[in-house]
């Protein structure tokens, strides 16, 4: 295969691939939007597929084999968590962590 | 509206920039295509771990099944995403395909969170305005990254934290929001599972279905009390 067109047609593959399984649960469901188990899991879903966000990302944020095992992404996240509590103002509670989190990657201070 | 739009995807603005640069980084390291098929595939695919891994697959040469199958297994977490959204895009008209395709973590984490008023119609326009906005900058990184390759100069490693921190901070948000913390503590007790029992590859999809799983299990219950209670709740 010609290199342009194997790029083209991977392209396309990949696009095709993602894209399914984003509108598999339309095809499929749509016509249940009313069924209480779907507005059960519209309900909880977001808040507990949130909470497995932040957690599996900030376990990949920390180096955990540091002599303070995961501090510098621990630090940065509760910081997030108590200026959120304090404040909630989102973009205040973000760019205060990621200030934190750049300032002790960079210097390495953890 | 695209103030109120902007000052909400800021957030992703500042993640998505450095990660979209690093994927156009090693895009243009990597290999040797052009430059603009990076932002080319940003515009088409616009999946961020989905992309990293396809310039390895490039790398390798990869069969078009193999590639296939790689994609749809990474980015399978979002058939959990639309479930939760079908009510809120009903309607949606030609706005829908584009609101689906755009269905990345991080929009689903805004679309989700953010607070909604009555007008569904406006709403969605909101919904699609956020969706555009977002690949808008995904695109811009990856250009920026295929471009600019190994002379990039300010230093912005650990930035990409801002992801992290949004996504705590709509944790809260959802908690209180929801007035419940159960799912709360059910998706990081099942992200701790996963990510002990899974490589990090299947960690993501593997904590989903756990939390779905029980959710199931959680309905099954609700419903059981609510049918000897002799009522029926729809939401």
């Amino acid at each position: 295969m010609a290199e342009s067109t194997y790029i083209a047609a991977f392209i396309a593959v990949a696009a095709v691939a993602t894209f399914a399984t984003r509108v598999i649960p339309f095809l499929f469901f749509e016509r249940h939007t009313e069924h209480p188990l779907i507005q059960h899991l519209g309900r909880y879903l977001p808040a507990a597929v949130m909470a497995l966000l932040a957690t599996v990302f900030l376990q990949r944020s920390g180096s955990w084999t540091a002599d303070l095992p995961g501090f510098d992404a621990l630090i940065p996240g509760l910081l997030v968590v108590a200026v959120h509590l304090w404040q909630r103002n989102a973009l205040l509670s973000i760019a205060a962590g990621t200030a934190s989190y750049m300032v002790i990657q960079q210097a390495g201070v953890v | 509206m695209n103030h109120s739009v902007f000052r909400l995807t800021l957030p992703i603005l500042f993640g998505y920039l450095p990660l979209g640069m690093a994927f156009g980084v090693l895009f243009a390291t990597q290999l040797d295509y052009a430059w603009w098929i990076a932002p080319l595939m940003g515009v088409v695919i616009f999946a961020g771990a989905g992309q990293i891994l396809a310039v390895s697959l490039l790398a390798a040469n990869a069969g078009l099944v193999e590639v296939f199958v790689a994609m749809f297994v990474l980015n399978a977490r979002h058939l959990f995403y639309g479930l939760s959204l079908l009510g809120q895009f009903r309607g949606a008209g030609w706005r829908k395909v584009y609101l689906i395709f755009g269905l990345t973590d991080e929009t689903y984490s805004l679309l989700t969170s953010r607070p909604r008023g009555p007008d569904r119609a406006h709403e969605q326009t909101v919904d699609f305005r956020i969706t555009a906005f977002n690949q808008g900058y995904w695109v811009i990184g990856c250009a920026l990254g295929a471009l600019l390759a190994d002379n990039v100069a300010f230093n912005s490693t650990g930035i990409e934290f801002a992801l992290v921190a949004l996504f705590i901070v709509l944790t809260i948000e959802q908690l209180k929001a929801l007035g419940d913390s159960l799912p709360v503590w059910l998706g990081a007790a099942a992200a701790g599972v996963a990510m002990i029992a899974l490589p990090p590859a299947h960690q993501l999809i593997g904590a989903i279905a756990i939390v779905t799983a029980i959710l199931l299990l959680h309905y099954r219950r609700i419903r059981g009390e609510q049918s000897s209670e002799g009522e029926v709740n729809r939401g």
